[in-house]
């Protein structure tokens, strides 16, 4: 047979658990004397605490145990560790301050967790939560980056002056300066990327497990990392050796970025079930959810563009104030800074390029990586940038990226910002989606929308990322305490049916299909004769997990890596029952043959004789077919594209309808078509839902989070959105096996400036020039409207 | 506690519980039917969607004492043995699933519009799904799966 898999659109193989209620989710799953968790939240933004009074709670019906903040420092336990240090522009190291598993001395934001009750019922637990009593002494609280550094703002942390742990900065100032001295124009831009909330649709959950009888521990947890999370939790949080605890993220119901994090109430449960020594579970509600899952972006930015007289990008400016929340996340420093700041030279041939970041604490939750993460922030700047200077010189938008983009011939090309993109094709991407969208067509829809009172606009955005999450040798320079490779093991099981372990982890990205195309495809095998199994420690070797669209470019290349060493340990086997030389053995469509012969051995019959090695050279090669193989990335992969939105605006509401969405994309070579559209579309909504609807909001005098659930934070929704126009175009990256890209954060990242380009344009009929996300219907209302008033 | 018995799936099913006990928490918790999922607390994200007496509704918003005798159906109940029902089918067919957390919901509220509307327009699908949130797909699969899902009913129908 001949197995073309790589390419298909291979129907998924988990569908049919999910589709069939059979899915097994954290929350889905029960242990033998299970008891229950409940925390109990600050109230208040910013206060200290007073006192804890538990012995009512502690003696109410079904409550097990009550522990504080006290509890847990008295126990020895560490803090949440920060696994990225960024260093201040004199190479000083960042203000870390600690982030206890319960708050002990204060309250910095919202939702911060002082105390956890635990008790039969998770009833019983909430009941005796409202019992207990804590004293505050409220402080004032600031929500805000601009508001926080200035002079008087109230302080979060002693170690961290003026509420900064970071004055960070990249790039040649004095090659920027000098441009902007030379240069024909300029462009300027104020600009805030709103503060999204995640909101995967299954909440966080955990269930700690102690074994008194052999000294282990097991955490069930929602995790898109799970050996990081036992690394981090084992050994700076709890103390616990890592072959003493296993963490299981079994199905997982969507993360974007917000299940990658080392979370409170995973060590909280961990510890709790061990001094119980029964397993104790929670689940976050959602509300919980909001004022305790990381929150992504929230920047405040000035930046100039300086152009030549030719259109030409000569320079870039950049100065960002990064919202970090009130205490660091896992990843949060090096998300306003390696994944933003090395961006920004976009798919443009700017020369030169100086940007600072100052990361900054507020009595708001902790902000880390979202869908992009750090990526959308660069691309949305840039592209407004772009279709600013473009409006202001009179050029067309598509015309003006043309001129600067980076010509085809040019890879490698190093940026003025750290990377080097390995290979990319804009100009291919953009006409593919100026043709998708009809973009020659729009003056005569604009015209015809204008008859029916309506403005019409479209707006495009070109995007980089930056993804393959990453060579570690760089990320550690840059501050990553991780290693981040992969790892994959392909066992061969006797009769030829393979399992794959993998060390990324799915949840919702269909690994247990796209990897198995890869290994069916090289070993010609049929795809459901490959098993897929992730996201149990005590099963998978030590890898990474997923997050930066790093599955298949690190994770499919340590896969392919395994491969390798399957088939030449399989040559080895075939040459000596075909008694030929192991030089002289190829192997194809599932077959080794001896070349020039009709003499072959199926790739079952080598698994059985892996297995069965009575006929084996045992001298000098070991029975068994299973490999293992790491693979740490040469250099991050660099998906792009063209996404174009076309929007329909009331002029009298200012209601926005998207009509048109079009995204073009270069990933590298794609596995499963399929699936990647998926990704793409998904990306999209939440692209066009931080755009237009998206948008967490902090009272700025109570510091109290007022967008804290579905009915206030507005999450797109189906009749939001239309149908996506989905291309592709494919320059292959040149330095992983498989050539591809990585597809996940793409939509999230092009979507947003596209959108607000588009309604942009359709308010400059009315001349307005600039507005913030999300462009909801007030703030779109309110614009046109200031602007009448102005007229 | 009360005890509550209902049809669940075709089969009786009954429990005590508490007055205060949600539909979704009896079947997940005291029957152990997971399938059902809980996405919010403001009964806004429809992952729960199951249907009690043939009509669609969010089970987190019905206590499990008002459905005493009623007829429950849930993801569970909708394949036929090891067959796909054709909506589940379309489903896994259009990719209308990513992480599966929204898909129990979206597929017993797809089957209520069914019931509802034969032939629904891609508008008239949009709209219907008003109560029920997916973060991963974006919807575009999902209601290219309804369309597909209730085209495919029709033509099972005798
Ligand atoms: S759980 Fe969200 S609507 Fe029922
Ligand atoms: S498939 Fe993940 S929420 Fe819909």
């Amino acid at each position: 047979m001949t197995a073309r898999m790589i390419g298909d659109p291979v129907r998924r193989k988990e569908d049919l658990r999910f589709l069939t209620g059979k899915g097994h989710y954290t929350d889905d799953i029960n242990r033998p004397g299970q008891v229950y968790a409940v925390f109990v939240r600050s109230p208040h933004a910013h206060a200290e605490i007073k006192s804890i009074a538990t012995k009512r709670a502690a003696g109410a019906p079904g409550v097990v145990a009550v522990y504080t903040g006290a509890d847990l420092i008295k126990a020895g336990l560490g803090t949440l560790p920060c696994g990225w240090g960024v260093k201040n522009k004199d190479g000083s190291p960042m203000a870390e301050p600690p982030h206890p598993v319960l708050a002990s001395g204060k309250v910095r934001h919202v939702g911060d967790p002082v105390a956890v009750v635990v008790a039969d019922s998770k009833a019983a637990a909430e009941e005796a939560a409202e019992l207990i009593e804590v004293t505050y002494n409220a402080l004032p609280s600031v929500t805000a980056v601009d508001a926080a550094v200035k002079a008087g703002a109230p302080q979060l942390h002693a170690e961290a002056k003026n509420n900064i742990s970071y004055d960070w900065h990249i790039g040649d100032k004095t090659a920027t300066d000098a441009a902007f001295a030379r240069a024909a124009h300029v462009t300027t831009l104020d600009i805030v990327n709103n503060r999204l909330v995640p909101n995967a649709m299954e909440p966080r959950a955990y269930i700690g497990d102690y074994d008194r009888a052999t000294g282990e521990h097991t955490l069930f947890t929602t995790s898109q990392n799970p050996h990081a999370i036992r690394l981090l939790m084992g050994a700076f949080v709890l103390h616990v050796p890592e072959h003493k605890l296993r963490v299981v993220a079994p199905d997982v119901g969507g993360g974007f970025g917000s299940k990658i994090f080392h979370y409170a109430e995973e060590a909280a449960v961990t510890w709790a079930a061990t001094q119980l020594g029964r397993p104790v579970k929670w689940t976050a509600e959602r509300s919980e959810s909001f004022m305790s899952d990381a929150h992504g972006r929230d920047h405040v930015t000035h930046a100039e563009l300086a152009l030549d007289k030719d259109g030409k990008f000569i320079s870039l400016r950049v100065s960002t104030l990064a919202d970090l929340g009130a205490y660091l996340s896992t990843f949060a420093p090096a998300v306003p800074t390696y994944l933003y700041a090395t961006l920004l030279a976009g798919t443009y041939t700017t020369p030169a390029i100086y940007a600072e970041v100052k990361g900054v604490f507020t009595n708001t939750v902790p902000v880390d990586a979202y869908r992009g993460a750090g990526r959308p922030e660069a691309s949305y700047l840039v592209e407004r940038l772009v279709d600013k200077a473009a409006s202001e010189l009179k050029v067309d938008p598509a015309e003006l990226r043309r001129k600067n983009f980076i010509p085809k011939d040019a890879y490698p090309y190093q940026t003025p910002v750290a990377l080097a993109y390995d290979s990319g094709d804009y100009f291919s991407t953009l006409d593919l989606a100026l043709k998708a969208a009809d973009y020659s067509g729009f003056n005569k829809r604009r015209d015809d929308a204008k008859k029916r009172g309506k403005l019409r606009g479209i707006g495009l955005a070109t995007y980089i990322e930056a993804c393959g999450v990453a060579p570690s040798a760089v990320a550690g320079a840059l501050g990553a305490r991780a290693g981040l490779y992969e790892v994959a093991e392909v066992r061969v099981n006797p009769t030829g049916s393979i399992t794959v372990f993998t060390g990324t982890h799915s949840h919702g990205q269909g690994h247990e299909t796209t990897f198995a195309q890869v290994v069916a495809e090289r070993l010609g095998i049929p795809v459901d004769q490959v098993q897929v199994a992730h996201g149990d420690t005590a099963q998978t070797p030590f890898g990474m997990g997923t997050y930066g669209s790093r599955s298949l470019p690190v994770g499919g290349s340590a896969l392919v890596k395994a491969l390798d060493k399957i088939e030449a340990k399989g040559k080895k086997i075939a040459a000596h029952l075909l008694e030929a030389a192991e030089a002289d053995i190829e192997f194809q469509n599932g077959k080794f043959t001896v070349a020039g012969t009709d003499k072959s051995k199926s790739f079952g019959e080598i698994a059985l004789a892996a297995y069965i090695p009575h006929n084996y050279p045992l001298e000098t090669l070991e029975p068994g077919l299973d490999e293992t193989a790491y693979y740490d990335p040469k250099n991050f992969t660099f998906p792009s594209g063209a996404h174009i939105a076309e929007v329909e605006i009331d002029p009298d509401t200012g209601t926005v309808e998207l009509v048109n969405m079009t995204a073009a994309d270069d990933f590298g070579r794609i596995v499963n078509p399929m699936i990647v559209e998926g990704q793409v579309h998904g990306g999209l909504a939440q692209g066009i839902g931080q755009a237009l609807f998206e948008e967490c909001r902090y009272d700025s005098e109570s510091g109290q989070l007022v967008t804290g659930s579905f009915m206030d934070y507005r999450m797109p929704r189906a009749g939001d959105l239309p149908s996506f126009a989905v291309e592709t175009h494919a320059t292959l990256c040149t330095h992983n096996p498989l050539g591809v890209k990585g597809c996940g954060e793409a939509g999230a990242i092009g979507a947003p400036g596209a959108v607000m380009n588009a309604v942009l344009n359709a308010l400059s009929q009315l001349g307005v020039s600039n507005l913030d996300m999300p462009a909801s219907p007030e703030r779109v209302w309110r614009a046109i409207n200031d602007r009448r008033a102005a007229a | 506690m009360p005890n509550v018995t209902m049809t669940v799936n075709g089969k009786t099913m009954s429990g005590n519980v508490e007055p205060r006990t949600l539909l979704v928490e009896f079947l997940r918790e005291t029957l152990g039917l997971t399938g059902t999922h809980v996405g919010c607390d403001t009964s806004q994200c429809g992952c729960c969607v199951v249907h009690v007496n043939g009509d669609g509704i969010k089970s987190c918003t019905i206590l499990a004492v008002q459905c005493d005798g009623a007829e429950v159906k849930t993801i569970e109940g909708v394949a036929n043995g090891d067959t796909l029902h054709p909506m589940q089918e379309a489903f896994r067919e259009h990719h209308g699933l990513q992480c599966g957390y929204c898909t129990p919901g979206m597929v017993m509220s797809a089957l209520d519009l069914v019931k509802h509307n034969k032939n629904p327009s891609e508008q008239q699908i949009r709209e219907w799904l008003e109560g029920n949130l997916c973060r991963c797909t974006g919807y575009h699969n999902i209601v290219k799966a309804i369309k597909a899902g209730a085209e495919a009913m029709a033509k099972a129908r005798p």
